[in-house]
């Protein structure tokens, strides 16, 4: 390793780095898109190839949440206080039609879209998204992940 | 039993209670006085009849001033294998029917449900209250009245409707 013993890079180069390859994910999964999630999660298309392999059934481990399904407004409290309890820096998937937007439940109990109760960072479309596409939302997520202002803690505080 | 005697036999038993009979799909259909659902079914839970299953119970509005809502039972007897089919109408105003939970335990839930979705009382219900929906929740969803869009929130939602 002769002449390359060292390394420069920005603080918040190497955060994003670190933190996009970390993802601990939440799956908050209600409805049929979770089929489509245990195969993107699992060894056929497995997203551990990308650093999110690592399932947290605990919102307080975790830092990204996958809301994977409908959500009805009998729900929308619950999943108000999973991304509560989540610690930050913290991100959001909306995964399928349901969660992006309704879906094509247009009636008096389905949340019309997850971004009327929690901060979304990727819409994966699809009902439900094929894998392929999960792992395309993932990818565009981590982009978001190492571009972003890093939020550290010793950071200085405007 | 066939078909015809079977009828034929139920009707002798019930008497005045059934008002009419038709046909779905060779399964047997009685329509029924809603003052005598609970006498009705409790004689056609006995021999020799022994529709010991209340396999399903549900409602129709059908959104008209007379006989708005129709209350639909499902009977299955295991020991003969077949199904039948009763309907009750009730009045739009402040539509109520008698339980069948002495009958059925399963009959709380689903006539909880029924209470719910279209706000028919049921009368002799140990425990009549919203399953579905959520505690606070005004209006009976499945009504023809109720507007299909109107959601209410528990939580404050961002750009809500």
């Amino acid at each position: 390793m002769s002449g390359f013993d060292f390394l420069t890079t920005r603080l918040e180069t190497a955060l994003g780095w670190g933190r996009k390859f970390s993802l601990f994910h939440y799956p908050f999964i209600t409805a049929c898109c979770g089929m489509e999630y245990m195969s993107a999660a699992c060894a056929h298309f497995d997203i551990d190839r990308f650093g999110a392999g690592l399932t947290r059934f605990s919102p307080r481990q975790a830092d990204l949440l996958l809301v994977v399904g409908t959500v009805p407004h009998k729900l929308a409290p619950v999943l108000r206080t999973v991304y509560d309890q989540m610690l930050e820096p913290k991100w959001v998937i909306a995964f399928g039609a349901c969660a992006v937007s309704g879906g094509i439940y247009r009636n008096y109990a389905v949340v019309q879209g997850i971004d009327r109760i929690v901060p979304v960072d990727v819409y994966i479309p699809g009902c439900p998204p094929r894998p392929e596409t999960v792992l395309d939302g993932l990818m565009k997520l981590q982009d978001k992940i190492q571009n972003q202002e890093q939020d550290w803690r010793w950071a200085r505080k405007p | 039993m066939g078909p015809e005697t079977l009828i034929d036999a139920i009707r002798t038993k019930l008497g005045p209670a059934v008002e009419g009979v038709a046909d779905s799909f060779g399964d047997p259909v009685l329509i029924l006085r809603s003052d005598s659902v609970l006498a009705s079914m409790a004689a056609l839970r006995e021999a020799p009849f022994e529709y010991a299953v209340l396999l399903d119970l549900t409602c129709v509005d059908f959104a008209a001033p007379e006989g708005r809502f129709e209350l639909v039972y499902h009977l299955f007897s295991l020991s003969r294998n077949v199904r039948l089919r009763l309907k009750a109408s009730v009045a739009a105003a402040d539509p109520a029917v008698e339980s069948l939970t002495g009958l059925w335990k399963n009959a709380e839930w689903l006539e909880r449900e029924v209470f719910d979705m279209f706000g028919v009382r049921f009368e002799g219900h140990p425990y009549l209250r919203r399953i579905l929906t959520y505690e606070g929740f005004e209006g009976h969803p499945l009504r023809k009245t109720y507007p299909w869009r109107l959601a209410q929130p528990r939580i404050p939602l961002k750009d809500g409707e």
